[in-house]
């Protein structure tokens, strides 16, 4: 059967999103560490030229001119006189997403912002994975104690709103980048742990494994040939849903100041960043926000046509 | 059913009690203190012994956890370190902005999102729905803080139609009556368009749905048959058990009423819970956190028990015989 168009078009905005971050993150940035007096809050599209310095920095300008034996540097506000026997070399870079206020090239760094927010979310997912997988199995197997007291449990974190908890845990704890998967992954594993459960309860009423079971199948094929089979489905679908579900998240703490650690570039953190000079660098914000939507859709388009294939085939 | 609601209510209680002592433990693994978050380097070791003494901190955690649970046990939820009142006197100061904001939001989110719903359905896969589709679609995706940065941006800084931040101008002191409640509602726009417009995303693409799953029962093609005029098929016939699914929803929704959207108060700088409960996290004001959070899950909860209760009361297939 032909695969949803939805379900092509979320992999297909997954892919490309995934692909230019994992290959552009890590690109170094032109612009060095950046040039705040002279590039600051360049639009998208600007031509820039980059004087390397004898002492390895770097200084950057739209206009540039050499007056005799002189660079003269032009700022918004001021023009530095470099000497050109300094200047080890010129070149021309193009900033295809403009520059930030402290005159760094946006570009490399929201690919690789775009690059740590990706792990992040497919960690985090992965670990929510694997704890929602065992507590869900276990649930559904251990008998009516342990069932009982897992499903409590699920109950009583299910009973903290999420992004409060998130952002509680974040503000006490302070995470690094594997922290913060952990955390995300330990915050969002409730409802993965229901539907295994449920669904494997389900399943174990239906007549294909009650007969595999009467015909004395051993018990690790029931499982391998008629329970995993059936779990695939809407475990990758709700695999695709929480990793938006977890970008989401992670932007939302970067923005508050409480995900990932100032130093390294993240979505959340840029949007923050471009609202405080909202009128001067309008594009600041907007490129990261189109990304994050960009990649939560599709990720909801996969998770929706997965939904679909699965529903078409039973 | 009063059974029912009865049990639901007892078990709340346990349930509460296990999110206070999961939220306790949390609080007490993490790093640092209260006295840790007085920022002030002249503060020698003596002082900071003192401050941990003042409130507390220095006994050990089962001792502090014992002495708080029988405190709330008599429906006392502590001091505030950072606010110097009581607990119950912060959260009571700080609810009825986020009732506010957060009702006003659920407000638009039904009303969009019964509208979008409404009109997506009249011709499913017509250009009506596909418009909505995307657009919901489109509202899941966007994170909420920067629909706010965008609409701060265009309504007011560009358009200067209505203020940024905060729930009363500088000077709505001197207003009273009429010209103080504009003011309010002029600062509430802002903030609960992008609180409502997210949910009515939610709500349009499931009334949507549960709208398609009603038009194709027997009880509309026999009132089809009967004659009834399209319009009103749509909105009595199909709209009436459609709603059934947003009872739920509403129930859902009422944790939000009660412990606000920390990111929306935060922008907007809206004097809510959320912002109380952040700010009470980044503080370490542990009587605070544990306060807010344990508000906070009682409204999961209640929320769960009324989505139910209201369900089993508007839609009579549910309820069982007794």
């Amino acid at each position: 059967m032909r695969p949803p168009p939805r379900l092509l078009w979320g992999l297909a905005g997954v892919v490309v999103l995934g692909v230019a971050c994992l290959i552009g993150g890590s690109m170094p940035s032109p612009l060095g560490d950046g040039d705040p007096v002279h590039a600051a809050l360049l639009p998208p599209g600007s031509r820039v030229t980059v004087l390397d310095l004898a002492d390895g920095r770097t200084m950057a300008s739209p206009k540039v001119e050499l007056d005799n034996g002189e660079y003269l540097v032009h700022g918004r506000r001021l023009t530095t006189a470099i000497p050109a026997g300094d200047v080890a070399s010129t070149r021309n870079v193009r900033l295809w997403l403009g520059s930030d206020r402290f005159g760094r090239d946006v570009l490399p760094r929201f690919l690789r912002g775009g690059r740590i927010s990706l792990a992040i979310a497919t960690l985090g997912a992965l670990v929510a994975l694997f704890v929602g997988l065992g507590v869900g199995l276990a649930a559904a197997t251990g008998g009516r104690v342990v069932d009982s007291v897992l499903m409590r449990m699920v109950d009583a974190i299910l009973a903290f709103p999420l992004l409060l908890l998130l952002i509680l845990v974040s503000a006490l704890f302070r995470p690094s980048p594997v922290m913060l998967v952990v955390v995300l992954g330990l915050t969002s594993w409730m409802g993965l742990a229901r539907l295994v459960r449920g669904q494997v309860l389900s399943l174990s009423t239906r007549s294909f494994i009650q007969a595999a079971r009467v015909a004395g199948t051993r018990e690790h094929r029931i499982w391998s040939l008629h329970y995993l089979p059936n779990l695939k489905a809407p475990l990758a679908q709700d695999t695709a849903l929480r990793m938006g579900i977890l970008v989401l998240a992670e932007a939302t703490l970067s923005f508050l100041g409480l995900g990932i650690p100032p130093g390294l570039p993240s979505w959340g953190a840029m949007i923050a960043d471009g609202q405080r000079v909202m009128l001067d660098g309008w594009w600041l914000s907007l490129f990261p926000g189109l990304a994050i939507t960009t990649l939560v859709i599709s990720l909801a388009l996969i998770g929706d046509g997965i939904q679909q294939l699965g529903s078409a085939s039973s | 059913m009063k059974r029912m609601v009865l049990r639901r209510m007892l078990a709340l209680v346990p349930l509460v009690w296990l999110v206070a002592t999961l939220t306790f433990v949390v609080v007490q693994a993490a790093p640092g203190s209260y006295a840790d978050t007085i920022d002030n380097p002249r503060l020698s070791p003596q002082t900071r012994e003192l401050i941990s003494a003042r409130y507390g901190l220095d006994r050990p955690p089962v001792e502090q956890y014992l002495s708080w649970l029988g405190a709330v046990a008599t429906g006392d939820l502590g001091t505030s370190f950072m606010y110097k009142q009581p607990v119950s006197t912060v959260l009571a100061r700080a609810l009825p902005p986020t009732l506010l904001l957060a009702g006003a939001a659920l407000l638009f989110d039904l009303v969009l999102g019964l509208v979008l719903a409404v009109a997506a359905a009249r011709r499913p896969y017509g250009w009506v729905d596909r418009i909505t589709s995307i657009l919901s679609l489109g509202l899941y995706g966007i994170p909420s803080f920067w629909l706010a940065g965008l609409f701060i941006l265009v309504f007011s800084l560009l358009l200067g139609w209505f203020p940024a931040s905060h729930m009363h101008s500088v000077d709505a002191a001197r207003l009273s009556g009429l010209p103080r409640l504009a003011d309010l509602l002029r600062h509430l726009v802002l903030p609960a368009l992008c609180l409502g417009l997210v949910g009515a995303a939610g709500t349009a693409r499931y009334l949507r749905a549960t709208l398609l799953d009603v038009r194709s029962s027997r009880f509309m093609l026999a009132a089809r048959a009967r004659g009834i005029p399209e319009r009103r098929l749509l909105w009595v016939h199909a709209l009436r058990p459609a709603l059934l699914p947003v009872v739920t929803l509403l129930g859902l929704s009422l944790p939000i009423l009660v412990s606000g959207s920390v990111v929306i108060e935060t922008i907007f700088s809206w004097p809510g819970m959320g912002q109380v409960a952040y700010n009470a996290a980044r503080a370490r004001d542990i009587p605070l956190i544990l306060g807010a959070t344990l508000i906070g899950a009682a409204a999961v909860i209640l929320g769960n028990l009324v989505a139910d209760v209201l369900y089993a009361v508007v839609d009579p297939r549910t309820r069982r015989p007794s």
